[in-house]
């Protein structure tokens, strides 16, 4: 049995010592936290990113360019970065251009949403099922390293030329990845975390809710962001393959401009794709790094 | 002042081991981590449990937890709650730190307003008041032990098991830790179970040091340390007492040598 028990009432040397206890621990608190570092102004930071973006852009241009002055191909067939730009500077000035990118964007969210419902159910129940993981786990796999371009067939035949064709491959291609992202992020809680929620008595659905899903974002945010990539594909696919009567998406646009052999329209709907990839890409980064940076999982 | 008033120390033990075993695995690949264990922890005590590696401390723990089942002997903590401290602080990094101490109060099921006070109470007790906004990461690995320690008092359990809680720590961080867990125990009335592998940290704050053997688990000496509080652990008495206790733990790893 202990012999020295504690005071009551508190004298001044407990108050005295006390008092040193915790300025000592507040020393410490400051000692260990690293100073704040100054990262610089606003335009300053903008600038930092920026600029090898657009030396890299310049250096496309450049390449481009002497690719044209050199005569490989003909003007018609590989028309020059000024005659594109100023095409499709007249293109996306119209509002029938307009209408296009909606057509493609409203199947591109709707297959994708489609996607992440699909996706994040299957992934919990073969997380949760030993048997049903065994089963199907590979097969998820597998899903996702089939080229989307294999299912248009089938999609045909099983829908026709319609939006649903389509749909249906855009589904196919996003879901796997969606699937496994949630997957493998159940999958890697880590142990000492799993403990932490035993000792707090977490069980059943306090258990996902407060431990399992939060635990599994990241993971789970890098399967969307591949889930988008794939569907984002598997759609530009689509659009080359079935043509929807009425529905004059960007795909169906490209095509046109092919068959009239308007290189510099072809090349215009390029950029317009690799543009709208780009934007939607650095969406996902950014929810990406605010969560990393939020989790402490990146370096200062 | 009377020195003998406050801590409730009752003689019944809320802890109690009666030859308590544990095998892991069957047959011939079973392993015998913890050998009839018989050791009781009274209200109010600090407990030590001190060996060297492979003496069955964390499974103790987790035994006395419940997170493990016992396989031969008697566990008796009554309807007593317990809450376990380990090595890593294991925050959950989507939650700030006042969220984390939080989190046992909301999944008891306190009210906003209500769990948010005493989580503000609780980081004052840690001396981290003015830190509940920050995340995690933000903060060192001292102070994480201690929101760590806020956590686990928001269970408001009966008795507090710490696994090795400050094995990680520099010295220095270590020493003053020893000085807060100390203090709180004291002002909070705590039952702690503490396992280290450190002779010196367990006589610092130790009523008891408990001496495991290793391959299996047995206790083999149950120290009474009657220092006088508050101890330090560069004191000529601690290191006195933690030298006896080192000689035979030696004797105790020179065994395995063959």
């Amino acid at each position: 049995m202990p012999t020295d028990l504690p005071p009551t009432v508190e004298g001044p040397a407990q108050r005295e010592q006390r008092d040193g206890e915790s300025a000592e621990v507040a020393g410490l608190d400051a000692l260990e936290l690293a100073p704040k570092r100054d990262k610089g102004r606003l335009g300053k930071r903008i600038w930092h990113s920026t600029w090898p973006k657009v030396l890299a852009i310049a250096i496309v241009l450049l390449i481009w360019q002497i690719t044209v002055w050199s005569e490989w191909k003909p003007s018609y067939v590989l028309p020059s970065p000024a005659t594109v730009f100023t095409d499709l500077g007249n293109v996306i000035t119209t509002g029938d251009f307009w209408d296009g990118v909606r057509v493609t964007m409203t199947r591109a969210f709707t297959g994708f949403l489609l996607a992440v419902v699909i996706g994040t159910l299957i992934g919990a129940l073969v997380s949760q099922f030993a048997p049903l993981r065994a089963a199907i786990g590979s097969l998820i796999t597998g899903l996702q390293t089939m080229p989307s371009i294999m299912w248009f067939p089938l999609a045909i035949l099983l829908f026709q030329l319609s939006e649903s064709a389509i749909l249906f491959v855009v589904v196919l291609g996003a879901a796997p990845s969606v699937a496994n992202g949630l997957i493998s992020g159940i999958d890697y809680v880590p142990r000492t975390w799993l403990r932490v929620g035993q000792v707090l008595g977490m069980r059943g659905f306090a258990k996902y809710r407060h431990l399992i899903l939060p635990a599994s974002l990241p993971s789970f945010i890098s399967g969307l962001k591949q889930g988008w990539a794939f569907s984002w594909r598997s759609l530009m696919a689509g659009e080359l393959l079935v043509i929807v009567p009425g529905a004059l998406s960007i795909g169906v646009r490209m095509q046109q401009a092919r068959d009239l052999s308007d290189a510099s329209l072809v090349i215009s709907y390029i950029i317009v794709v690799l543009v709208i990839g780009i934007l939607i890409d650095v969406l996902f980064n950014t929810a990406d790094n605010s969560l990393r940076k939020r989790w402490g999982l990146v370096g200062n | 002042m009377s020195l003998l008033e406050t801590r409730d120390v009752r003689t019944d033990p809320v802890v109690r081991l009666e030859n308590v075993s544990k095998t892991y695995g069957a047959g011939g690949n079973a392993l015998l981590a913890l050998d009839r264990v018989s050791l009781n922890v009274r209200q109010g005590e600090f407990v030590c449990l001190l060996g060297a590696s492979g003496c069955g401390k964390s499974t103790l723990l987790s035994l006395v937890a419940g997170l493990d089942a016992i396989t031969g002997g008697t566990l008796d903590i009554g309807a007593r709650k317990v809450s376990l401290m380990f090595q890593e602080a294991a925050l959950f990094p989507w939650l700030s730190v006042r969220g984390n101490v939080e989190l046992p109060l909301r999944l008891q099921g306190v009210s906003r307003p209500e769990r948010r006070k005493r989580a503000e109470e609780l980081l004052d007790v840690v001396r981290l008041g003015d830190f509940g906004d920050k995340r995690p990461h933000e903060l060192s690995g001292g102070m994480r032990q201690r929101v760590a320690l806020a956590r686990s008092l928001a269970q408001n359990a009966d008795i507090l098991l710490m696994d090795e809680p400050f094995g990680a720590l520099d010295a220095m961080t270590r020493d003053i830790l020893h000085d807060e867990l100390e203090r709180i125990w004291r002002e909070q009335h705590l039952t702690v179970l503490f396992v280290t592998h450190n002779v010196r940290e367990a006589v610092r704050l130790g009523d008891r040091v408990i001496l495991l053997s290793s391959r299996p688990g047995r206790v083999i000496e149950d120290y009474a340390i009657t220092h006088e509080r508050p101890r330090r652990i560069d004191s000529p008495e601690v290191a006195g007492q933690a030298a006896e206790i080192t000689d035979r733990l030696r004797a105790e790893v020179a065994r395995h040598a063959h």
